[in-house]
């Protein structure tokens, strides 16, 4: 039995950092709040946005947002995103009670 | 991987000049997004303003001519009557549009010149260093009224699109912001009306004002400044459309 489980989201963005200038916009605008502040600064000394992807949707909020327009977004093809959790199934209800 | 968003190509590929979180930013890449989408790349000119957004040619890749301050409509007649078959914007500031250029612009729409003016309205004067601008709000701080704008003396902030949307000559305005996401789609939409109005000579000037944020000299964090936008501006200068 195979137990290896490959997590492929639905979206994925990418950030040119070099060009970020930290504003912290695309952070707001982030459903998912997958975008965090970086700890290393760029060679123009600011703390540049960087994705984590791990939750992504690729619903493009952040590159709209994104003053420099240095965000690119992508999405994964339908047929291969795999569906890891189900909803639970909800309880039948029923007005009166089942005797037992 | 389908890429779903890049970088258009009428926004050329270099950095900006502008501060962290800045607007204009954002309106840049919107008219270039427009731009493509109405495929006017090659008949198009726009006239880049005085004030933060002063080196536009910069960043825009279409024909662009650099104007005195607050002229920008007045050489855009110019143009348009030489040059009928041709898309003229002119891109301007709310220091530029509607302090000095007040009278161009109200003359611009009042003659139903056919052109597509963009108005960066963030209230107060950015390049200069945030004085307070016509647009000034009642009560908020600037540099020049540090006690707030006392609106017995310095009077009240000017709603430049409510002045034009009563002339006949004026054919569509529409008041965005630049906020969220889902008022930077209403934004783009009404740009790519806007350009779509000239293109199809409909009669008289198309104005888009779209409300912006300066961080630097509203002196909050951009993600307060555009809440401060929803929450403060749009209580003075309502979004929507308000002729066309």
């Amino acid at each position: 039995m195979n137990l290896l489980v490959v997590i492929q989201m639905a979206g994925k963005i990418n950030i040119n950092i070099e060009r970020c200038k930290g504003c912290g916009l695309c952070i707001m605008a982030c459903p998912k709040g997958c975008i965090i502040v970086s700890k290393k600064s760029n060679k123009n000394g600011f703390f540049p946005a960087k994705s984590d992807n791990t939750d992504c949707t690729g619903c493009g909020a952040c590159a709209i947002i994104c003053p420099e327009a240095i965000i690119e977004v992508f999405h994964n093809q339908s047929s291969k995103i795999e569906t890891i959790a189900e909803p639970a199934k909800k309880p039948k209800l029923s007005l009166m009670k089942e005797k037992a | 991987m389908k890429t779903v968003f890049k970088r258009t190509p009428t926004l050329k590929d270099c950095p900006t000049h502008y501060c962290p979180g800045c607007g204009h930013g954002i309106a840049h890449r919107l008219i270039a997004e427009v731009i493509d989408e109405l495929g006017i790349r090659g008949s198009t000119i726009g006239i880049a303003p005085v004030g933060c957004a002063v080196l536009e040619y910069d960043y825009i890749d279409v024909d662009m001519i650099e104007v005195a301050h607050g002229r920008a409509p007045a050489v855009a007649t110019g143009m348009k009557r030489t040059n009928p078959d041709k898309i003229i914007f002119s891109y301007q500031g709310d220091g530029d549009l509607a302090s000095i250029g007040a009278g161009e612009i109200l003359h611009a729409g009042h003659r139903g010149e056919q052109i597509t003016v963009i108005f960066i309205n963030n209230a107060v004067f950015g390049m200069t260093g945030g004085q307070m601008a016509p647009t000034t709000m009642a009560d908020q701080i600037t540099a020049t009224t540090p006690k707030g704008r006392n609106v017995a003396e310095e009077g009240y902030p000017l709603c430049v699109s409510e002045l034009l949307a009563v002339l006949p000559g004026v054919s569509y305005i529409e008041r965005c912001a630049l906020s969220t996401t889902p008022n930077i789609r209403k934004a783009k939409k009404a740009l790519k009306h806007a350009f779509e109005q000239q293109r199809n000579k409909a009669p008289g000037l198309s104005l888009v004002e779209l409300l912006s944020t300066c961080p630097t000299y509203w002196r909050m964090s951009p993600a307060d400044a555009t809440k401060w936008i929803d929450n403060e501006m749009t209580k003075v200068f309502p979004l929507g459309r308000l002729k066309g």
